[in-house]
């Protein structure tokens, strides 16, 4: 009788756990469907910008659009080239973007140095004041800063897109935070031995940040590659636009009956270097970026 | 600390490292931190009226012109508008997608990588792909001589679906219309940030709570609301603050859709925002109402984020 009662039990003990696992299987293809569907809404945008880039003008411009262009023209891209003078923006941005990126290591490098490793009256606090400005927009300092610079004469220079940039407190922090990671024992042995501070920083904390270092090389090549605001207010001549104010100056019209094709392909064109470093450094990237709440 | 006693001896080496930062940093931030306070309560300042040497009364004139000026309005109702809708909007999304991408195995990593992707692109460049999606080729919208090439992919699927064609973005659109792309753009841009971070918080959370939940056969839902919402909430509220600041700060993205003259063809303007505000103020020289204006837009982060710490000092569990 017992014996019978627990097959019974057991009996209805499976079918519960297999209308369990129906119900789950059940959420889990919901689940699933929801994330393509998400998934899908996401790429759109991306897709459609290469098709669009592909097709003729007649083609874009047919009622029902095609999914997939008829005739690949390629030379939309090299039209696109032309027409808004890329090469030369790249030129341009890739040199403001090296050379903020190199100065600003080495600043962020130093100051990181000071407060994490040296001792010194006030670090405490100018740490704490330095955060604070962090807070501010940088709209409030813009201001003042174009009155500063064109008193530098500086407007329509490389300087002016590269100096008023090169200290960024976060980037500092987060260097900071690094830093105090290596354990004390490692510079207490080296001071031993008689190394110096700047050996010390260059031989041991500097590989051993590199992945940090790595982050912010990124995030401020990417700055420089998505800039617009003070490029367009300082610096807007040719000889020295940067790439994302140039490509709105090159294609003043977003509505109306543009050339859509060849503004799709200037478009993918620009995107092509950010869709690169996100293929191979995702994970760098990903890594500042979830320390910072800041774009680029 | 023993190498403090190391380092004693030279106190000065200290500033040497800093120097470089310093140096900048006075002249580049806290410079301009006195000098806009300064230009805010200097009535009308002009920067190249200064220079000319005219003087400037002291007083609190360029705030209350600025927030009686029609257009300053105008664009703080937008920048409001966005925030209040994108960030609960985008929230709600970005922890919906979370907790699906943390409940799969397989293809989660591919998936994660493609939510990723909107974070590395050029507001501007993307913005104009949107406005490429919701334009309408044609001409004369809205009278009797209309005349539509092609309505654009977001109108032809609409129609696909049987509904209306709408007038997005061109000549003749309205309010409502450009401020629904602005939110589906700035969303879409604002996903994988959030994603990044709640889906971080979710793969930390520890998993004994959902074994014991598991155990006590407690429903799907109310694992989601007692158990996931709370333990994330440092997360949530991180999210939301830093989504509220981006939303104030709100101006390329409305420059990628609409271009410079920030609104349709038949408005310019419409949709400035608080930032495109204080440049155009910039632009035509008058620092004290830019400055005014820059010291409106920082107090209003100031107060939402102080609400929103005091909201999760109370409610965040942890």
């Amino acid at each position: 009788m017992a014996e019978r009662i627990e097959i019974m039990h057991e009996k209805n003990m499976q079918k519960e756990t297999s209308r369990q696992l129906v119900l789950a299987t059940v959420v889990k293809v919901f689940v699933y469907i929801f994330l393509v569907i998400m998934g899908i809404i996401v790429l759109f945008p991306f897709y459609w910008m290469l098709n669009s880039s592909l097709k003729t003008l007649s083609e874009y411009r047919l009622s029902v659009p095609t999914f997939f262009p008829r005739a690949v023209m390629f030379s939309n891209y090299a039209e696109a080239f032309q027409a808004a003078s890329l090469g030369r923006l790249f030129i341009n941005t890739m040199i403001v973007g090296l050379i903020s990126t190199v100065l600003s290591l080495v600043i962020t490098i130093l100051s990181a140095f000071a407060f994490a490793r040296l001792e010194f009256k006030g670090k405490n606090i100018l740490f704490a004041g330095l955060l604070a400005t962090m807070m501010i927009p940088g709209e409030l300092f813009t201001i003042t800063n174009y009155t500063t610079v064109t008193n530098f004469g500086w407007i329509n220079t490389y300087t002016v897109l590269i100096v008023p940039f090169l200290v960024s407190v976060f980037y500092i922090y987060l260097l900071r935070q690094n830093f105090l990671q290596i354990p004390d024992e490692l510079y207490l042995a080296a001071k031993v031995d008689g190394t110096s501070d700047f050996k010390y920083l260059c031989k041991i904390m500097i590989p051993l940040s590199l992945p940090t270092l790595i982050s912010i090389t990124i995030l401020k090549m990417m700055g420089a590659w998505n800039s617009y605001i003070w490029p367009r207010l300082v610096a807007n001549d040719a000889n020295h636009r940067m790439v994302t104010n140039g490509l709105r100056n090159a294609f003043r019209d977003t509505t109306g009956d543009v050339n859509y094709p060849v503004q799709m392909a200037a478009v993918a064109l620009v995107s092509a270097p950010l869709f690169l470093v996100f293929i191979f450094l995702r994970k760098y990237i990903m890594r500042g970026v979830s320390r910072s709440g800041i774009k680029g | 600390m023993s190498n403090s006693m190391v380092e004693s001896r030279h106190p000065w080496k200290a500033w040497i490292y800093l120097s470089p930062a310093l140096v900048l940093l006075l002249v580049f931030t806290v410079w301009p931190i006195i000098n806009t306070v300064r230009m805010a309560f200097l009535e009308n300042y002009s920067g190249l009226k200064a220079v000319g040497g005219t003087t400037f009364k002291f007083g609190i004139g360029n705030f209350s012109k600025v927030l009686q000026y029609k257009k300053f309005i105008q664009c703080m109702k937008n920048t409001v508008l966005i925030c209040f809708i994108t960030v609960p909007v985008s929230t709600m999304l970005a922890l919906l997608i979370s907790v699906a991408l943390n409940s799969i195995k397989k293809l989660q990593k591919f998936l994660q990588t493609v939510f990723f992707l909107p974070y590395v692109t050029n507001s501007i460049a993307i913005g104009m792909v949107f406005a490429a999606m919701f334009n309408i080729v044609g001409s004369f919208y809205g009278t009797e001589n209309e005349l539509i090439v092609t309505a654009g992919i977001v109108n032809n699927v609409i129609e696909f679906f049987g509904g209306k064609a709408v007038n997005w973005i061109n000549y003749g659109s309205t309010y409502a219309a450009n401020i629904t792309v602005m939110v589906i753009y700035i969303v879409w841009n604002a996903l994988p940030f959030k994603i990044l971070i709640l889906l971080g918080g979710l793969q930390s959370v520890n998993k004994q709570y959902y074994d014991a939940a598991k155990v006590d056969g407690t429903s799907r839902r109310r694992i989601f609301t007692r158990i996931t919402v709370p333990l994330l909430s440092p997360m949530i509220v991180y999210v939301v603050i830093t989504g509220f600041i981006g939303g104030f700060k709100e101006y390329t993205s409305i420059v990628g859709i609409f271009g410079e003259s920030m609104g349709p063809a038949d408005d310019a303007g419409r949709l400035n925002t608080m930032v495109g505000f204080i440049y155009d103020s910039l632009a035509s020289n008058n620092q004290g109402r830019a400055s005014a204006a820059a010291l409106i837009l920082f107090g209003l982060i100031l107060i939402v984020t102080l609400a929103q710490l005091y909201v999760s000092k109370k409610r965040v569990h942890y």
